[in-house]
């Protein structure tokens, strides 16, 4: 079977975000009255696997394998049959 | 063996940078020091023809997914078995800047027992973006990491960082433990220092990128593995050093000489032993 997941990695929360920060700033020289930015990365993975449960296990493993580094990345996904 | 039969292997990949000066800073200790591209030590899988391998700086694969993250993985699942070998023998492995990114992400370092499959640090964003500027590190090993201890104790390297990511943090819960057993086992190598030489106390820009506990660089437990995020292979030579044009005569060599020429002896001794 063919599955779909939408990977979402933020940093954990109190860990410095420049990215965000910049971001932030810059929002507010536009005019809008934005409090914070907290920048995050998505991945779209599409990967074959025997079931769901296989591919739950399969996408957890990729997460912190590669697409997150657990000592200082959040992460969650989406799942679902491509 | 002779000082001048010592390999050095230095390996490259796209986007790595000062492989060329650390790959003089070595030929200049008298050394064989060889740059070779990532996919020739993929086909080959030689590393054991080499007594000593180096990771250099850079922005390998352009930082995608985190910095050195793709080459660390590309590394694991194309030479893995041969890196690890490498490593139990005892042979030094070094990793500067994007290297040492690499050998956090391959789980060499801290590598608390062994080589670890998921990171167990992190060398994250810096606290004030990419950061590229001269900074005093502080030698604070206690002799386990063999290859700095031709340092004299407490010698400060000035030289630059250059990086968006080099951070280095352990999980904020577990992270005075962590610290603890670094210390414990001698693992803490480099941390950032204030012009007087004492600690940067994570003060800006003498600690340029808020490393907790200003730590610049680390071994593994046995000592033959380390990391470091600052680039002594920028101040090899005098000429390299920030003060040079007010110097006369700018003196030959700059404060990155003795880091090279103590993993050098340290190769040397131990062969000869």
């Amino acid at each position: 079977m063919k599955f779909k997941a939408f990977v979402y990695v933020s940093l954990k929360s109190g860990y410095s975000d420049p990215e965000g920060d910049a971001t932030a700033e810059a929002l507010r020289g536009l005019g809008y009255g934005v409090e914070k930015v907290r920048a995050s990365k998505a991945y779209q993975v599409t990967f074959e696997a025997k079931d769901r449960a296989a591919a739950d296990e399969l996408i957890e493993e990729m997460c912190k394998r590669l697409l997150t580094n657990p000592t200082k990345d959040d992460y969650r996904y989406e799942l679902s049959e491509a | 063996m002779r000082r001048e039969d010592i390999k050095v292997l230095l390996m490259r990949a796209p986007g790595t940078n000062c492989d060329t000066e650390t790959v003089r800073a070595f030929r200049d200790q008298g050394v064989q020091a060889h740059l070779v591209h990532t996919q020739r030590v993929f086909r080959e899988r030689n590393l054991e023809d080499y007594d000593v391998l180096v990771f250099p700086g850079g922005f390998s694969y352009g930082d995608y997914v985190r910095s050195g993250a793709i080459w660390a993985k590309e590394c694991e699942y194309r030479i893995g078995r041969e890196l690890e070998a490498f490593v139990d023998e005892g042979k030094p492995v070094i990793g500067i800047c994007n290297g040492f990114q690499q050998l956090v992400e391959m789980g060499f370092l801290p590598g608390w027992e062994g080589r670890s499959i998921y990171p167990e640090a992190a060398l994250g964003n810096s606290t004030r973006g990419y950061q590229n500027r001269w900074i005093r590190i502080k030698y604070v090993g206690g002799g386990n990491c063999g290859i700095m201890a031709g340092l004299e104790p407490g010698y400060i390297l000035r030289c630059p960082v250059a990086h968006g990511e080099g951070r280095f943090i352990f999980p904020p819960e577990q992270r005075e433990k962590l610290l603890e057993r670094l210390y414990n086992k001698d693992m803490l190598v480099w941390r950032y220092v204030k012009a007087d030489g004492s600690f940067a106390e994570l003060d800006w820009p003498e600690n340029p990128n808020g490393a907790y506990h200003d730590i610049a660089g680390i071994c593994n437990p046995e000592g033959t593995v380390m990391g470091l995020m600052p680039h002594p292979e920028r101040a090899y030579y005098g000429y390299l050093m920030p003060e040079w044009t007010r110097e006369r005569q700018p003196p030959q060599y700059g404060d990155g000489y003795p880091f090279f020429k103590s993993i050098v002896d340290y190769v040397e001794k131990k062969i000869q032993a």
